[in-house]
């Protein structure tokens, strides 16, 4: 964990509600895909964590969704803004396990942090399987970028609006000789996924937060392992240790 | 040259900040970011008798100038606290640290305090009598001056030479009641105020954020109150306080000393920033010399002379 001011470089809408945006400074406490950044609003008393979506140099970059009125006042956060953040937070995802052929599946706002695991499986020469789930066309984000990059990408919506009507199980039952599976998404979109896939994986989570690093036990869950905590010892999780 | 030292119960503190119960966990997150030892002490994790997982979640809310957190006294139990955490917290901080203390019944106060006070890393024992997110105990302790003046000459019994400090809650009609009984009983000490019972809406759901319904209300907004009640509670004791709600700057800290303090909790302002108690260390000099202060010892109660 760090505490650091990192200045917007970029605040864009990319989907219906969603927006992107780039943020320069001191990025090296962040080691992983799948770890969180935890940023203060102006006017807020309690951060908002926002899950990295890509890392090159000093930019990190969030996908974040407009679904509060924390999150919609930072919509209209210009470039050149300066935000206090804590960066590094959370374990993220390991490559270790991955195999060949490892499977992603995400939904909605749970697809961004797989953006980088997806990089970086690439970089290694392996060829993931990616399976993204939105509600309807006009929240479509991403998709794109992840073809572009060189992956295999199955677009879903549970509308029929773009790519193949359905959910992300839907598209994850037409995908043989997966090695292993990384997820994030909703609780119940993680859950089905659970129960549908057949080989190991990791799955983040998420959770109302306080601190995001690991004092205030307000993000706790159950695990076969006993208690964890979402922002510390998550968000990502084994699927052999998931407590449903 | 200004002097931050003060002096709790007899024992020194190298200046006056007290993380508080449950916004610093047992110190080694903080640790990872800055040397803990720069504090005076803290106060660990709240401790029951058997581990205890706490509410269900979502057990927080964003408020103005502030939160509410129903976690309801997760934690290991107090032989794992003993076993791992004492020992891990030694590894990063060497001062007497401060063993809270819960339980929902005299009994289990009882055996926790007994355990916690045999350990040679605990300075003070400071007994939650006022958690507001467990159903049985906690609260029920810290709202009738009988039933706590009962778990202080408890525990008092089983402190041996560990001066035994009690948390008060807010949420009563008159807080000095309470403090009154529980110096009868032998308190060494009174640290206040707990947090504030609230409650958020999510007005999509239509319904409470907290699965728990209602929650405990901290962060810079309840200052005012914890300072009032500070205030009231030193015209009423004589035993040292720990005065602590809504504490963020060095100002709040020197404002808390004014109105009664001997030492100074700070609570959600960790969760905010957790830097801030180092940040407020390093202003400390500096906003002590613009008033006027040489020695923080001297200005505990200083707005009532």
């Amino acid at each position: 964990m760090k505490e650091t001011n990192l200045t917007i470089l970029e605040n864009q809408q990319i989907a219906k509600d969603v927006y992107r945006m780039r943020l320069q400074g001191d990025t090296s406490a962040i080691t992983a895909p799948g770890q969180f950044i935890n940023l203060l609003l102006d006017g807020y008393y309690l951060r908002r964590p926002i899950s990295v979506n890509d890392l090159e140099g000093d930019v990190v970059t969030i996908i974040y969704k407009a679904l509060g009125e924390g999150t919609r006042a930072m919509t209209a956060y210009p470039a050149g803004k300066e935000l206090n953040v804590l960066t590094g937070l959370g374990n993220g995802y390991t490559l270790e396990k991955s195999g060949p052929r490892p499977l992603l599946v995400g939904g909605g706002v749970g697809i961004p942090p797989l953006y980088l695991l997806c990089r970086q499986l690439l970089a290694q020469g392996k060829t993931p399987q990616v399976v993204l789930g939105y509600n309807t066309q006009e929240e479509i984000f991403l998709a794109e970028e992840f073809r572009a990059m060189g992956a295999e990408v199955h677009v879903l919506t549970a509308d029929g609006s773009c790519g193949t009507k359905g959910l992300v199980t839907d598209g994850i039952a037409g995908i043989d000789g997966y090695t292993y599976l990384y997820t994030c998404g909703p609780e119940p979109m993680l859950k089905a996924v659970y129960n549908v896939t057949k080989t190991s994986g990791q799955f983040s989570f998420e959770e109302r937060m306080g601190c995001g690093f690991g004092a205030c036990m307000g993000c706790t869950c159950k695990t076969k392992y006993g208690s964890k905590r979402i922002c510390k010892d998550g968000p990502v999780l084994e699927k052999e240790e998931i407590v449903w | 040259m200004v002097n931050t030292k003060v002096e709790l119960c007899g024992l020194p503190l190298e200046n006056p900040l007290i993380p508080a119960s449950g916004t610093f966990g047992y110190g080694y997150e903080f640790a990872e970011i800055y040397d803990i030892n720069l504090l005076g002490t803290f106060s660990f994790k709240g401790t029951t008798g058997e581990p205890r997982f706490g509410n269900p979640t979502p057990r927080i809310a964003d408020c103005p100038a502030g939160m509410i957190n129903a976690v309801g006294l997760q934690n290991p139990g107090v032989d794992a606290v003993l076993a791992e955490e004492l020992p891990k917290l030694a590894q990063c901080f060497s001062k007497p640290v401060m063993a809270n203390v819960c339980g929902s019944s005299v009994e289990e106060y009882v055996l926790v305090a007994e355990k916690l006070a045999k350990s040679p890393q605990v300075g003070w024992l400071e007994v939650n009598i006022s958690c507001p997110n467990v159903r049985c105990g906690g609260l029920a302790f810290g709202t009738q001056p009988e039933n706590a003046a009962e778990v202080t000459r408890a525990v008092k019994a089983v402190a041996g030479d560990k001066p035994v400090i009690m948390k008060l809650s807010p949420n009563v009609t008159d807080i000095t009641a309470i403090a009154r009984a529980c110096e009868e009983a032998g308190a060494d000490g009174l640290s206040l105020i707990n947090t504030m019972l609230g409650m958020r809406l999510d007005l999509k759901r239509r319904r409470p954020i907290i699965a728990n319904t209602m929650g405990g209300f901290s962060g810079s907004a309840i200052f005012p109150v914890a300072l009032r009640m500070v205030w009231q509670v030193y015209e009423a004791v004589s035993v040292p306080i720990v005065g602590m709600g809504g504490v963020s700057s060095a100002q709040d800290v020197i404002e808390m000393m004014m109105a009664g303090a001997t030492a100074v909790g700070i609570g959600a302002a960790n969760l905010r920033d957790p830097l801030i108690c180092k940040k407020i260390i390093e202003q400390l000099p500096a906003v002590m010399a613009q008033y006027g202060i040489t020695s923080l010892q001297e200005i505990t109660g200083a707005a009532h002379r």
